[in-house]
């Protein structure tokens, strides 16, 4: 039943809203309107007003609900809000694994609820400290790690067995969780009673944030094999954080974001299937990452149509009976690409804009950026008020009283709708690809995203497109805020510390071990249990990723503009 | 009588920073202004880079950098032009550079410095008068 409104009431607000666009034409007639297009950042036109009769379709025991219910558009828990806050989960990550501990110590004592963790270029990329790829590079944008002893650094005094911890790592992400998991099982934690999340996500590397290492079929094996390993033996661990973060960072638009991010969930659960998994048993371990943009409107659609669309495809595509199943869950980030250099303290707003729009949409965590993020790592002063924006809009502004507060706003669920169909639409085009890895081969992906972003850019070059302080309202300025630098002792250090490991550990060992991991790579077996070994003894990041690119190959940049 | 060649840019990834959203955006406006464009791609070293720069017979080199890395990798590319006698070469950098570190990077050689929310159409005006194509 559609609403509760009725034909007779359709007619009327038909007639209405005609005879209310006429006087709006007489009163533009005379002095126009302020924009001759009224679009959306992703440059998505929008309409003077929105009415009943833009969701005349939409049946609400169907379409929306109630939280908790399929198809989950109000949020995938009853309680939401009501229950407790979203996690707060600030992302850090700076020099060396006793930096980044330190920072960890005061977002805890700040009162954060999760951890989460940048590590730095070469970490990322699978490169040791002491590589020459890695030169100038140590701990810049994240923390360096290279062996155990780092990882044992890191979470150094922290809970591991009550707080969960996130980390943004795809190519490695095997390595540093078998780190994670060797780590716990030291200090007498078992495996299964630890809970996180690794980003675990190559495809979208491929697509969007480009850490890649091997190519993309052998990155999905093991992927596959986490999940088949997580499944199994580290049942509170989400093994893939599929992400439109980074894709929406590239320059997509919103549907974008949306489409790519849900394809590449496609891809990873038929990947699954084929391996002879259940969807029941992993799916519910699949969580997602997305970008919480400037356009507050479009966002909160963007993230409702998520959570709608994801259970329709594990219910309706993949035939997962358990709920768990359907949910999607999912961490947001503000958007770094939106923050500018130019009057920096702009940024908190945009942040707290940005934030306000994750809550809305109901995330499940979410991490705020700093005003200096666009400078540098940022500050603690910074990093303090990004997760203060956090505690004001959650226990200030009253936003998280009633669950989906915009649920049943004509211009929302008409937006919600549009945005899936359209998503469906990109999702069918990819299918008729192949699915997934055959787009990317075909760089489809990849080309849409630079025409979005170089659409925005001209638009904001013409002035279509307002950036405050950069295109518009623009002054002389220094620079007002300190920046962190990273000690470029650093990276000595680093690499003295790695040689010491290297220099104490049985080396016959690692080799036996490396030895193993590489036999695992190259055949059936599943390659997790081997990489805890080879940690264990003390094997370095760079030497198990070596393996990877010596029995997989490298992927090499197609270069795309 | 020979006629002046159009300007023929590299723009470049140094590093392993994966940022290349501004690197294509600039790759497209400098094709979309008549130049001959050369993209690297991703991850490139100095070395790389100086070799292809050299082979392709570029008349400027633009490094992106939004990792950090910029005060290693950026004068180890200038460095590199200067060993190999190819540093009529201009070089350029963009990217998350902070004001301390670009007043470094032009004493040690890189000729400009582009940083977020520069106009596209600016960083175009500044080759084409800065830049002169070489004969071919």
């Amino acid at each position: 039943m559609p609403l509760t409104f009725n034909d007779k009431i359709f007619d009327d607000i038909e007639k209405g809203n005609k005879k209310w666009q006429e006087k709006l034409d007489k009163v533009f007639g005379a002095k126009p309107e302020r924009l001759t297009r009224f679009s959306t950042v992703s440059d998505r036109e929008i309409d003077r007003i929105y009415t009943p009769a833009d969701v005349r379709d939409q049946d609400f025991t169907a379409d929306i609900g109630f939280p908790g219910d399929y198809p989950f558009t109000r949020g995938v828990q009853p309680s939401m809000y009501r229950g407790r806050f979203w996690t707060m989960r600030m992302f850090a990550g700076l020099g060396s694994a006793k930096d980044t501990n330190k920072r960890f110590h005061l977002l805890v004592k700040e009162g954060q609820t999760g951890l989460s963790t940048a590590f730095d270029m070469p970490t990322l990329m699978g490169y040791d400290s002491d590589s020459p790829k890695a030169r100038g590079e140590c701990g810049k944008c994240g923390v360096a790690i290279d062996t155990l002893k780092d990882i044992e650094d890191l979470f150094e005094g922290l809970p591991i067995e009550k707080i969960t911890t996130s980390m943004t790592i795809n190519p490695p992400a095997s390595i540093i969780w078998a780190m994670y998991i060797a780590m716990a099982e030291k200090r007498g934690i078992d495996r299964k009673a630890i809970g996180g999340t690794i980003q675990n996500d190559m495809l979208k590397e491929f697509i969007a944030q480009k850490t890649f290492m091997c190519p993309p079929v052998p990155s999905v094996r093991i992927i596959e094999d986490t999940v088949e390993f997580g499944t199994k033996e580290v049942p509170r661990w989400n093994t893939i954080s599929i992400s439109g973060y980074h894709i929406r960072e590239a320059g997509s638009t919103a549907v974008q974001e949306l489409a790519f991010t849900l394809a590449d969930g496609i891809a990873y659960t038929e990947k699954a299937i084929e391996r002879g998994l259940d969807v029941d048993e992993f799916a519910p371990r699949f969580s997602f990452f997305f970008n919480s943009h400037l356009d507050f409107f479009e966002e909160v659609a963007k993230f409702r149509a998520a959570r709608r669309m994801w259970a329709k495809i594990m219910k309706e595509r993949f035939k997962a009976k358990d709920p768990r199943s359907w949910w999607l869950r999912f961490h947001t980030q503000t958007a770094g690409c939106s923050l500018t250099a130019q009057q920096p303290y702009n940024n908190v707003v945009r942040t707290a804009l940005q934030a306000l729009a994750a809550v809305m949409g109901g995330t499940q965590s979410l991490h705020t950026n700093s005003l200096d993020e666009v400078l540098a790592i940022p500050t603690e002063e910074a990093a303090t008020i990004a997760l203060r924006t956090q505690q004001i809009i959650a226990e200030e502004s009253g936003v998280a009283n009633t669950i989906d507060p915009l649920g049943g706003s004509y211009f929302v669920e008409a937006l919600t709708d549009r945005m899936e169909e359209e998503a469906f639409d990109i999702i069918q085009r990819i299918d008729d690809m192949g699915g997934m890895l055959s787009a990317i081969e075909k760089n489809f992906p990849q080309q849409e995203i630079a025409d979005s972003a170089y659409h925005y850019q001209r638009q904001i070059d013409e002035k279509e497109k307002t950036v405050v302080g950069v295109n518009k309202y623009a002054v002389e300025e220094e620079i007002p805020v300190e920046v962190l630098e990273i000690d470029e002792e650093l990276e000595s250090l680093q690499i003295e510390k790695t040689n010491r490991v290297k220099t104490e550990r049985d080396n016959k060992r690692v080799a036996e071990c490396l030895e193993r991991v590489g036999d695992a790579c190259s055949g059936e077996q599943n390659i997790m249990e081997f990489l805890i070994e080879a940690v264990k003894a003390d094997a370095t990041l760079q030497e198990v990723c070596d393996v990877y690119r010596k029995v997989y190959g490298e992927y090499r940049d197609p270069g795309i503009y | 009588m020979k006629q002046k060649r159009r300007v023929r840019v590299m723009v470049a990834k140094p590093g392993l920073d994966g940022h290349d959203r501004g690197a294509r955006i600039i790759a497209r406006a400098y094709r979309d202004a008549g130049f001959e464009v050369v993209y690297t791609g991703l991850h490139q070293t100095p070395e790389e880079i100086v070799e292809a720069a050299i082979q392709e017979d570029v008349d400027m080199i633009g490094l992106s950098s939004l990792a950090g890395a910029h005060k290693y990798l950026f004068p180890a590319v200038v460095e590199l032009l200067r060993e190999k006698a190819a540093d009529d070469i201009v070089v350029c950098g963009g990217g998350i550079i902070p004001d301390d570190d670009i007043k470094e990077l032009k004493e040690l050689g890189v000729k400009e410095v582009f940083t977020p929310g520069t106009p596209l159409d600016d960083i175009v005006k500044w080759v084409e008068h800065n830049i002169t194509p070489r004969q071919d």
